[in-house]
């Protein structure tokens, strides 16, 4: 089975994030997205019949396809909540051309955002006991949240390949070189060094606060239509080439590998399927909560061989202007990451480029993109090969 | 080995998160306990199984058995936590949070104690301490091994 040029993205809508909730609730945040969404691919809610909403962490709510889909006076013919944390959007991508495919239903609004409340984040969430396995097994020995997942991969890979603090570091200096391009980046209006990053206070070790990404208030959302919708679509329809998808774990201790993530298998299904490969890209969009994110999925991508992700971000420019584009809206580290919004913002970014309205930071001929998204600690990976021509 | 044990701090004193034991685990929080540390085996497949399960994910098999590990291990990998996220684990700071890679094959989180930060690295052996935090609960933590 392939998915490729089975549909294409042909509108996207994006909040500039935002640190506090600013009087917003998340079902006002999923509606302001999916109306920019709809406007720019010059849609109505009557011409959407597939519906793929992300769960907001923020607030409980149940039938999110429901709420949202009554609140816009959506009638969808397929309709589902889309649960796999930070790989949730790219997820989204392939599953609506999935159904477009089947015959299901023609245009998918892919739908997710978030409030973020410094003052409600930490508190434990009331009702229900979670009985799961990290309740039991790893929240007694106190791990912060994920950024200790993650700092447990950074150090793993730090002793086994050698991976220096400075070549992670590089990686968030270039980013927010892009960000400073981008005037919706909530870190887009400052600086940031290699040395600011090294010199920033050590959250956990070998991870400093910079290498960090700031949860915030934002939203997104995309069209996903069949082809012969997207060849009337306003904007340059942005095509699905490949798509891969592959998970393993969910407590970082049980991962089979804290140095090989399941993107070896996701990406590698990725590329097949657009027969393509990692030198044909133009634009890499790839999730960055952390800056070790990054340099383990371009080494399980094969931009470079395993070991060498931190001589690789080293010896490239991976900002807009450089050898390498990477994460041009700034990635989720300057960008911000607005829940699970924050996977979707690799998305945007990526048909933003491809459809050449990127301003400031337009990547010059850009015609494909590599897209990751990543959840939990680097448990549930979605790969795409997203591409201009059809 | 059984680390000298100190009265543990009553339930509503301790002030961090308690596991709250399944069926198919309370095995395991018996034998920390009496410190030992039990983990699972399959009859059939004879793999080792952490975290406690009702079945062996490699077989299917239910015929699971609770073996004692002998509770030495490395280090697979670590890290300084230096910023509590639960206010339980303020007075700590800064402490170690690690991955052990016990001698039976499974991993599994823990702390390791009675080491300062920077002394501890990848691959270090450790051994098993059981520290008693409540008067119910017992975590197994680990320590460096003593030179043999």
């Amino acid at each position: 089975m392939t998915l490729k040029h089975k549909a294409a993205i042909t509108g996207v809508g994006e909040l500039k994030p935002a640190r506090g909730p600013e009087g917003k609730t998340a079902l006002g945040v999923l509606a302001e997205v999916s109306r920019l969404a709809m406007l720019d691919a010059g849609l109505t809610p009557r011409d959407i019949d597939g519906l793929l909403v992300g769960p907001p962490m923020a607030e409980t709510g149940q039938m999110w396809p429901s709420i949202l889909a009554e609140y816009l006076q959506l009638r969808p013919d397929y309709a589902n909540v889309v649960d796999l944390g930070g790989a949730s959007a790219c997820g989204m991508v392939w599953r609506a051309a999935a159904a477009i495919d089947a015959g299901l239903c023609r245009t998918v609004l892919c739908v997710s955002g978030d409030v973020f409340d410094v003052e409600s984040f930490y508190q434990p969430r009331g009702g229900r006991p979670a009985r799961l396995p990290w309740r039991e097994f790893e929240s007694p020995f106190g791990p912060m949240g994920v950024n200790s997942g993650y700092a447990l991969i950074a150090m793993r890979h730090m002793y086994e390949y050698g991976t220096t603090a400075r070549q992670l570091a590089k990686v968030a200096a270039d980013q927010r070189t892009n960000a400073n391009a981008n005037p919706d980046a909530l870190f887009g209006d400052r600086p940031l060094t290699v040395d600011d990053v090294l010199n920033s206070p050590l959250v956990c070790d070998p991870l400093h606060l910079y290498e960090i990404v700031l949860p915030c208030t934002g939203g997104a959302a995309f069209v996903v239509t069949a082809p012969e919708q997207a060849r009337e679509s306003p904007q340059p329809p942005v095509w699905l080439l490949g798509a891969g998808e592959h998970a393993s774990h969910m407590l970082i201790a049980q991962a089979p590998s804290l140095t090989t993530s399941p993107i070896a298998v996701s990406a590698a299904k990725a590329f097949e399927m657009a027969g393509v490969g990692p030198k044909d890209v133009d634009l890499v969009s790839v999730y960055d909560c952390y800056t070790v994110t990054v340099v383990v999925t371009l080494e399980d991508a094969g931009f470079c061989p395993k070991g060498r992700g931190g001589p690789f971000v080293e010896e490239h420019d991976l900002t807009y202007k450089g050898d390498l584009p990477l994460n041009t809206h700034g990635g989720q580290l300057s960008f911000g990451q607005p829940g699970l919004a924050g996977g979707a913002s690799h998305v945007t970014e990526a048909v933003r480029q491809l459809q050449g309205r990127a301003g400031d930071r337009q990547v010059r001929n850009c015609e494909m993109a590599f897209v990751n998204g990543n959840g939990g600690i680097m448990s549930e990976e979605v790969s795409l090969v997203l591409g201009r021509q059809s | 080995m059984t680390a000298p044990r100190e009265a543990p701090a009553a339930r509503e004193e301790y002030g961090k998160p308690l596991p709250q034991p399944t069926d198919v685990s309370q095995p395991f929080w018996e034998g920390a306990r009496a410190g030992e540390l039990r983990i699972q085996r399959c009859r059939d497949c004879r793999q080792h199984v952490f975290y406690p399960r009702s079945m062996c994910p490699l077989c299917l098999s239910e015929r699971l058995e609770w073996v004692t590990a002998s509770g030495r291990g490395k280090v697979y990998s670590y890290t300084v936590i230096r910023r509590a996220m639960h206010p339980g684990f303020q007075a700590d700071l800064p402490y170690v949070l690690a991955i052990v890679e016990l001698e039976e094959g499974p991993r599994l989180t823990t702390n390791i104690m009675a080491a300062e930060p920077e002394d501890v690295s990848i691959d270090m052996a450790v051994e098993a301490v059981f520290e008693d935090v409540t008067p119910e609960v017992t975590l197994v933590k680990f320590r460096p091994s003593e030179a043999k």
